[in-house]
């Protein structure tokens, strides 16, 4: 057995390769980027040939795990919680056709927002698809829960849903990394038409998916996951799940806390360890991280048979993450904060780096936009969204990836002509091309800028689909020679690219500039580990 | 024993290299640890934080609740001000007083430095000149963790040993300047 300091990341990562996983799939994104990170670097994943590549987007990671499950091998496909969204088709429908090979779906949330648009909670994706989910409470719970979702998998020949939140997935602790299995051989479904949804066989399995839920309750119920730890003060029962256990239990230096809990970490919610708790307590709070999901099932409709208290009653704050003191004062605990933050402290909020390509680029783009005035700067998601803070003050949207070109198109549809698109060339490829293909057909009055960097930059510099092949993909897709540029964003190009600019904003067809330098951060490590 | 750490500085800084030899010292001695850190967008020249937790009993959870940091550790002086509601009323905040400038509107030095001379305990220096002093201007981050030594309740030694290990890659020297900017910073603190 060895003992490693890992992340939440990391410890899923090992346990996935020590559960004989053939193939890890992703697509970059905060917080879930660490554990395709680990597996690249990881001897082990290159002594066994794991799949350790990146993927053009979420939806085509998770595809390709569904047909490495299909083929009888363990597969896990690893996004943040905006990630499931652009995997939702393949993810909805894999609950259908249900696993062969085990398959896990790792989803990370990122309550309060630290690099992100939104905090939706991936839990509900869960129970919409009707597929069990595993939710670790600390870090040797994720590696533990990787490897018990595995087996999971394939005795109930379904995905499983992991969801972990920003707070485990990038905290560090001792794992106990104690198991180790071969891969699976190749081996077909035993049902030819298991993965083929046309209508009459989708009927047929997903009859089949709602009937291994009794099956799927059972063992949940008898999980050692889950647990019920019984205290002596019954006029109040507590359930929490995930790392929100923990902040309880650090507002009980001795860990005993007195109210009975139900620890939850696995769903659909263990039915056995609330009845009972319910059965005790005619209060009962509910502290989860992220939604208030299991708060809602409980108040259901008729919420008015127990007290309840949580999120949804100013008990624990409505947004965000948890954290010690929330929790102290749902438990009439006193919070002890320090001395507050000094006036003289002032706010740093993120910015381009010293050198960025994206600075150079803004600065032309601010001025050939001056004639036009505000409002018609449509960006995306990447470091290129920092350009919405001063001094650029250059974009006015950033809603999902790729929505910049489509954004942009609907203004122009609706009349606000001249419009430009902001977008990275990782994100292009992601979920660009088809927005841009749009365009083309209808042969929209649009000026796309794809910032080419060569990298996946805000999330720590990860290999672009798009290395070398932004001009080649425009020019399949159908842009007219004459009206894609390659300029090079230096202060030294400054007047001969605002003038490219400009000239294309009066273009009424489709314009592609691609600015076309790398970014300064991997451009520093490059040439540092040449050294 | 129980120790909570608030490391603070501006992304890029490098605070996790202070993280890891404590860390990684606390560990070979069989201490528990949790060690929450900043990914993702922040990381672009914006305040970070890291929580370190270390304790011979095993830890709830991976963030310190506000007001029970014992120390705070800062290699930029205006963020080490910044998380002072997380410390505790007779907590130590030890800071690099170099600042780093990237904002238009940051703060006056001398009334910086003026707020930071009001803190009951705290131990301030410009750990870029001592390394640099010492032949490594880019070590001043050893130099901050040496003034942080006394309320760790770690030995010398291991710390020296982690230092040893995590820098012999790059040569003797680079491990020797650094165990030189460990007590130059130990110093600091024992003059206090």
């Amino acid at each position: 057995m060895q003992k490693l300091l890992l992340l939440g990341d990391e410890a899923i990562a090992q346990a996935a390769l020590d559960a004989g996983v053939s193939g890890v799939y992703a697509y970059p994104g905060t917080p879930s980027t660490e554990i395709m990170e680990y597996v690249q670097a990881s001897k082990q994943a290159a002594t066994n040939n794991v799949h350790r590549a990146w993927s053009a987007n979420e939806k085509t990671a998770m595809e390709t795990a569904i047909g490495m499950s299909y083929a009888g091998k363990r597969s896990i496909v690893c996004m943040k919680h905006v990630g499931l969204n652009v995997a939702a088709d393949a993810f909805m429908n894999s609950a259908i056709t249900g696993a062969n090979g085990g398959l896990v779906f790792l989803s990370a949330d990122d309550p309060s927002m630290h690099s992100s648009q939104n905090e939706q909670d991936s839990r509900y994706y869960g129970q919409f698809a009707i597929i069990p989910i595993f939710e670790p409470s600390n870090q040797q719970e994720a590696y533990d829960m990787t490897i018990a979702a595995f087996d999971f998998s394939e005795k109930h020949r379904i995905p499983v849903l992991l969801r972990i939140t920003t707070r485990l997935a990038h905290s560090r602790s001792g794992v106990n990394c104690h198991y180790k299995r071969e891969q699976n051989q190749i081996k077909l479904p035993e049902n030819p038409r298991q993965f083929i949804l046309l209508p009459a066989i989708a009927r047929k399995q997903y009859n089949e998916l709602l009937d291994k839920q009794t099956e799927i309750k059972k063992d949940i119920e008898n999980s050692n996951f889950n647990a019920y730890i019984d205290g002596e003060d019954k006029s109040m029962g507590i359930i929490t799940s995930g790392i929100a256990y923990n902040y309880l239990m650090e507002n009980y230096p001795d860990r005993k806390c007195p109210y009975p809990i139900v620890k939850v970490t696995q769903y659909p919610l263990p039915q056995n360890h609330i009845n009972k708790l319910v059965d005790e307590c005619k209060t009962i709070l509910v502290i989860e991280e992220g939604y208030p999901f299991i708060e809602e099932q409980l108040r259901g409709l008729l919420d008015r048979c127990l007290s309840i208290k949580g999120r949804l009653d100013g008990t624990l704050p409505r947004v965000g993450e948890l954290n010690g003191n929330a929790v102290a004062i749902a438990l009439g605990l006193p919070s002890t904060p320090g001395e507050a933050i000094p006036d003289i402290v002032a706010p740093r909020p993120p910015a381009l780096c010293l050198g960025c390509p994206h600075i150079d680029t803004y600065k032309a783009l601010n001025i050939a936009m001056e004639p036009y005035g505000k409002g018609r700067v449509f960006a995306d998601i990447g470091c290129y969204t920092l350009g919405a803070l001063p001094p650029y003050d250059a974009i006015s949207s950033c809603v999902d990836m790729g929505a910049s070109i489509t954004m942009a198109k609907g203004a122009i549809d609706a009349g606000l002509n001249p419009c430009v698109a902001v977008i990275g060339d990782s994100t292009f490829c992601h979920s660009g091309m088809t927005s841009l293909l749009d365009c083309i057909v209808e042969k929209t009055p649009i000026t796309v800028l794809i910032l080419d960097n060569s990298t996946a930059g805000m999330t720590g510099g990860q290999t672009s689909h798009g290395f070398g092949r932004i001009e080649s993909i425009c020019l399949g897709l159908g842009v007219e020679k004459e009206h894609l540029h390659v300029i090079n964003p230096l202060p030294k190009h400054h007047e001969e690219n605002l003038a490219i600019i400009k000239k294309e904003l009066e273009y009424q067809g489709v314009s592609v500039i691609i600015p076309l330098r790398e970014c300064v951060q991997t451009l520093k490590r490059r040439l540092k580990s040449k050294k | 024993m129980n120790i909570n750490i608030i490391l603070a500085g501006v992304g890029g800084q490098g605070i996790l290299s202070i993280a890891t030899i404590i860390g990684n010292t606390a560990v070979k001695q069989g201490l528990f640890l949790k060690q929450a850190e900043v990914h993702g967008m922040s990381q672009r020249g914006g305040d970070v934080q890291s929580h370190l937790r270390l304790s011979d009993k095993e830890i709830a959870a991976d963030l310190i609740p506000m007001g029970k940091a014992d120390i705070i550790i800062s290699v930029e002086p205006m963020e080490a001000l910044r998380y002072l509601p997380m410390l505790k009323p007779d907590g130590w905040v030890i800071t690099n007083t170099n600042p780093f400038i990237n904002i238009p509107n940051y703060p006056d030095m001398q009334a910086l430095m003026d707020r930071i001379d009001k803190l009951p305990h705290k131990i301030a220096a410009d750990a870029d000149k001592i390394a640099k002093d010492l032949g490594s201007a880019r070590s001043s981050n050893m130099v901050i963790l040496g003034a942080a030594t006394p309320f760790l309740q770690l030995e010398m030694k291991d710390i020296e040993k982690t230092i040893h290990d995590t820098f012999i890659s790059k040569g003797q020297n680079i491990v020797d300047v650094n165990i030189k900017c460990l007590h130059a910073g130990r110093e600091l603190a024992e003059k206090k």
